[in-house]
C-alpha cells in the first residue's frame, strides 16, 4: 500500500525562455513597486518657508472659589481630629489661553482640568504653522476663575528659520510661559 | 444597491480569476503568487524576524546610539549590513502587499462567512498589528523620518478622549527623548510582532497543513528579488533627528507610513474614524446580509456501521474538522470518525477519503463512513450508472467536475453528446474507484476536472485528487484503471476551453483503442 503523502503529484514542468522572462518581469515589477513606493514621492511635511509652533503644557489650575474658614457649628459636627482650619472647593479652573502673532489672535483654547471631580491637570497640544521669519508672539494664559486672577502674559519677538520648531509651554517653577 | 455590490464583487472576482490565469502562464498555477499569499505573507513574516532578531544583536539601542549603529550598517563588508537592513524593510513592505492581496482575495471569494468567519475575523486585527510593528520600526532609526513619524503617531494617539497628558509631548524637545521612552519604542517593535505571531496562531488554527512557506522556487524567486532589491536599492537613514526642527523634506515609505501624510492632510479624528469604520466594517462583514442568500453547507454524516475508523477522513480534512474517537459499538481499539459541524465547510473531501465509498460494493444502498446528505455516494452512483445507461455513444465518456471549477456542462455543451457529466462538490470527493467503475460500467474513458493547482476552493482538494489518482495517497486508483482511458485536467472557473480540450484528447485516444468484445460491457447492478 503506498505511503500517504502531501507532496504535490505534478512536478514542476521545464520551464521554457518565454516564462523565465515572463518570471523575471513579474519580480522585476513585485522589486519595482516596493522600491518606488518605499521612497516616494517625496513628502513636504511643511512649506519651505513656513515653521512651526507648538504650543503646550500640563498644569493644575487654581482652585474655582477661595478656601473659607469653617464656622463653630460646622466644626461642631465633625470629630475633633477631623476638623480643618479651613475648606477649599476640589474642583480646579480651566486654563484659558490665547496666542496672538503679528496682533492677530492665532489660537483661543480653555483646557478642562482632569479627572472625575475635575481636579486633575489641564493638558493642551496645539500645533500652529507660521510664515518662516520674524514674528510678534503674544501668550496670555489664565489658571484661575476667580475674578481677581491676573493672567499670566508675555510677549516677545522671535525670528523662525524655515521648519523651526518654537515650544511654548508653561513652567510655574520658571515664571510662567515659557518660549523656547 | 446589494445586488449592485454583490456584482461588482462578482466583476472583481472574475478580473482576479482573469489576473490568476495571466500569471499562470509564467509561473504555472502551482508556482502562481496570488495563489500562495497568505505562504507569501508568512515568508515575509519570517524574513522580519530572522534579519530583525540580527539588527537586535548588532545595533545600539539607545537615543544616542541608535542612528550611528545603524548608519553604521552601511560600512559592513561586502554590502552585508546593506543587505540585512533592506531586506528587513523592503520584507515589510512586501508583507503589506501580500498581506492586502491576500485579503483583497478572500473577500472576493466570499471566504468572510461561515465556517471561514473565524479566520477571516482573527485575520483583522492582525492588520492592525502589522501597521502597528511596521511604523514603530522607523521610530528605533531616530533619524528625521523616525522622528517625524514618532511625533505624528504621538499627535494622532493625543486625539483619544482618554490621555490625561498629551504623548506629544515627549517630543517637545531632544532632551524630552530619553533612553527611557526609547526602551517603549523597542517595546513596541518587538513585543507587538509577537501579539501578531500569536494572532496568526489563532488566524491559521482551523486550518490543517497550513504551508509556513511559499511551495520552494517561489520562495528562492522572492527572497532573491527582495535581496537584490536591498543591494541595488539600499535603504538608506535620513539625518538624525532634532526635534527643534521639522524635517523639510522625507523619503516616505507609503506602503508602511500612509497614516501619517493623510491624518495631516484631513484631521487625527477623520483617520480615527477612518481607522475604526474600515475595521467595523471588516468585522462586520461577515454578518452583513445577504440579498441571495445561499444555504449553509450541510456538514458530513459519519455512519458508525460503515465507519472502520482507517483515519483517512480524518487526515485528509483541511478544515480539522474529522477527529477520531473511540468507537462506541466496537471492540476497543477500534476508532470512529467524528464531525466537528462548526468546522465543517463541506467539501466532500472525506467522502472521496473513506474506503467504504466504493461504488464496487453490492448492496442496494451504498451507505459509506462518512458522506455528504447533499451529494450522498449512493446518488453519484445512481446517476453515473442512469447517464452511462442513457448514453447512446458507441465509447462514452464521463466527466466528474468540480462545482467549484470550470463549468463543465457549459465547456461541453455543444458536439458532446457522448459525454456524461457528473458534478461534484469538491473534485477531492471524488473515490477514486468511481473512475474505476465508470470505467467498467461502459464509459470509454473519464476526466476529472480539478481546480487548478494552488486554486481549490477547499485548499487541498486537487491535490488529493491528484496523488489518489496516481496512487500516491489512500484511496488509490488502481494500477489496472489508470492509464490512457483517463485524464486528469486542471481546469479552474472559466477554463472551459482547457476542459473542452483535454476531453477531446481523450476521446481521440479512446478512439484508437480496441474494447474487447468478450468483455462484460456494464456491471451487473445490484
Amino acid at each position: 500500500m503506498p505511503e500517504i503523502s502531501d507532496r504535490p503529484v505534478r512536478k514542476t514542468p521545464a520551464i521554457g525562455p518565454g516564462r523565465w522572462l515572463g518570471q523575471l518581469l513579474l519580480y522585476g515589477l513585485f522589486a519595482l513597486v516596493i522600491g518606488v513606493f518605499s521612497q516616494w514621492p517625496p513628502y513636504h511635511h511643511l512649506q519651505p518657508d513656513q515653521a512651526l509652533i507648538k504650543l503646550s503644557f500640563t498644569h493644575v489650575g487654581k482652585p474655582v472659589g477661595d478656601c473659607r474658614v469653617p464656622g463653630a457649628e460646622e466644626l461642631a459636627k465633625l470629630a475633633p481630629h477631623m476638623r480643618p482650619t479651613e475648606i477649599c472647593p476640589r474642583e480646579r479652573s480651566p486654563i484659558m489661553v490665547e496666542l496672538d502673532i503679528n496682533g492677530v489672535n492665532r489660537l483661543r483654547r480653555s483646557a478642562e482640568p482632569g479627572g472625575l471631580s475635575k481636579d486633575g491637570a489641564s493638558a493642551m497640544y496645539e500645533r500652529v504653522l507660521v510664515p518662516a521669519g520674524e514674528q510678534r508672539i503674544a501668550v496670555r494664559y489664565s489658571d484661575d476663575v476667580r475674578a481677581r486672577a491676573t493672567p499670566y502674559h508675555r510677549e516677545t519677538t522671535v525670528k523662525l528659520v524655515p521648519g523651526q520648531v518654537l515650544v511654548i509651554d508653561f513652567n510655574a517653577e520658571k515664571g510662567g510661559i515659557t518660549i523656547q | 444597491m446589494h445586488d449592485q455590490a454583490i456584482s461588482l464583487r462578482q466583476r472583481c472576482l472574475n478580473g482576479w480569476r482573469r489576473l490568476e490565469r495571466g500569471l499562470d502562464a509564467a509561473f504555472g498555477s502551482g508556482l502562481n503568487p496570488m495563489r500562495h499569499l497568505g505562504s507569501i505573507g508568512l515568508l515575509a513574516f519570517w524574513l522580519l524576524a530572522a534579519s530583525g532578531v540580527l539588527l537586535y544583536i548588532v545595533i545600539d539601542t539607545s537615543v544616542a546610539g541608535a542612528w550611528r549603529s545603524i548608519d553604521s550598517l552601511s560600512s559592513w563588508p561586502l554590502q552585508l549590513g546593506v543587505l540585512l537592513r533592506g531586506l528587513h524593510r523592503y520584507a515589510a513592505d512586501a508583507l503589506v502587499l501580500a498581506m492586502g492581496a491576500h485579503l483583497l482575495r478572500e473577500w472576493l471569494h466570499g471566504h468572510e462567512r461561515g465556517v471561514r468567519r473565524f479566520p477571516w475575523l482573527t485575520g483583522v486585527p492582525l492588520i492592525g498589528f502589522v501597521f502597528i510593528s511596521a511604523i514603530g520600526g522607523f521610530w528605533i532609526n531616530w533619524d528625521q523620518l523616525g522622528q517625524f513619524s514618532a511625533v505624528a503617531t504621538a499627535e494622532w494617539l493625543g486625539a483619544l478622549p482618554m490621555l490625561a497628558t498629551p504623548l506629544a509631548r515627549n517630543f517637545l524637545a531632544n532632551e524630552a527623548v530619553g533612553d527611557r521612552l526609547f526602551s517603549l519604542f523597542i517595546f513596541v517593535h518587538l513585543g507587538v510582532p509577537l501579539l501578531l505571531l500569536f494572532g496568526l496562531w489563532f488566524h491559521i488554527q482551523r486550518l490543517t497543513r497550513v504551508a509556513m512557506l511559499p511551495p520552494r522556487p517561489l520562495t528562492l524567486g522572492l527572497v532573491t528579488t527582495l535581496a537584490l532589491l536591498a543591494l541595488v536599492w539600499p535603504v538608506r537613514s535620513a539625518p538624525p533627528a532634532d526635534l527643534g526642527q521639522v524635517p523639510a523634506l522625507l523619503q516616505l515609505d507609503w506602503l508602511l507610513l500612509w497614516l501619517h501624510p493623510l491624518t495631516y492632510a484631513t484631521s487625527p479624528e477623520f483617520t480615527w474614524v477612518l481607522m475604526g469604520a474600515a475595521a467595523l466594517l471588516l468585522l462586520a462583514l461577515p454578518f452583513l446580509p445577504q440579498a441571495r442568500k445561499s444555504a449553509a453547507p450541510a456538514v458530513a454524516v459519519v455512519d458508525a456501521d460503515n465507519c472502520n475508523g482507517c483515519t483517512r477522513c480524518f487526515v485528509d480534512c483541511p478544515y480539522a474538522a474529522v477527529t477520531m474517537v473511540p468507537h462506541p459499538n466496537q471492540r476497543i481499539g477500534r476508532l470512529l470518525a467524528q464531525v466537528d459541524a462548526d468546522l465543517c465547510v463541506g467539501c466532500g473531501i472525506c467522502a472521496g477519503a473513506c474506503p467504504s465509498s466504493t461504488p464496487f460494493r453490492r448492496v442496494t444502498k451504498l451507505v459509506t463512513g462518512i458522506d455528504m446528505p447533499q451529494r450522498p455516494v449512493s446518488a453519484m452512483r445512481a446517476q453515473l450508472q442512469r447517464d452511462l445507461a442513457a448514453n447512446p455513444a458507441a465509447r462514452p465518456l464521463v466527466v466528474f467536475g468540480c462545482d467549484h471549477g470550470v463549468r463543465s456542462a457549459s465547456a461541453l455543451s455543444s458536439g458532446a453528446d457522448d459525454v456524461s457529466v457528473c458534478n461534484l462538490l469538491c473534485a477531492g470527493q471524488l473515490p477514486p474507484s468511481f473512475v474505476e467503475y465508470a470505467l467498467r460500467d461502459g464509459a470509454a474513458g473519464v476526466v476529472v476536472a480539478a481546480c487548478r493547482e494552488g486554486g481549490c476552493e477547499f485548499r487541498l482538494g486537487e491535490r488529493w485528487t491528484a496523488q489518489r489518482l496516481s496512487g500516491q495517497r489512500e484511496p488509490h486508483l488502481r494500477d489496472a484503471a489508470r492509464g490512457e482511458r483517463v485524464e486528469l485536467v486542471f481546469a479552474g472557473p472559466g477554463d472551459e476551453a482547457g476542459l473542452a480540450a483535454a476531453v477531446q484528447r481523450l476521446r481521440e485516444r479512446v478512439q484508437a483503442i480496441a474494447l474487447d468484445p468478450d468483455l462484460p460491457h456494464r456491471i451487473q447492478h445490484a
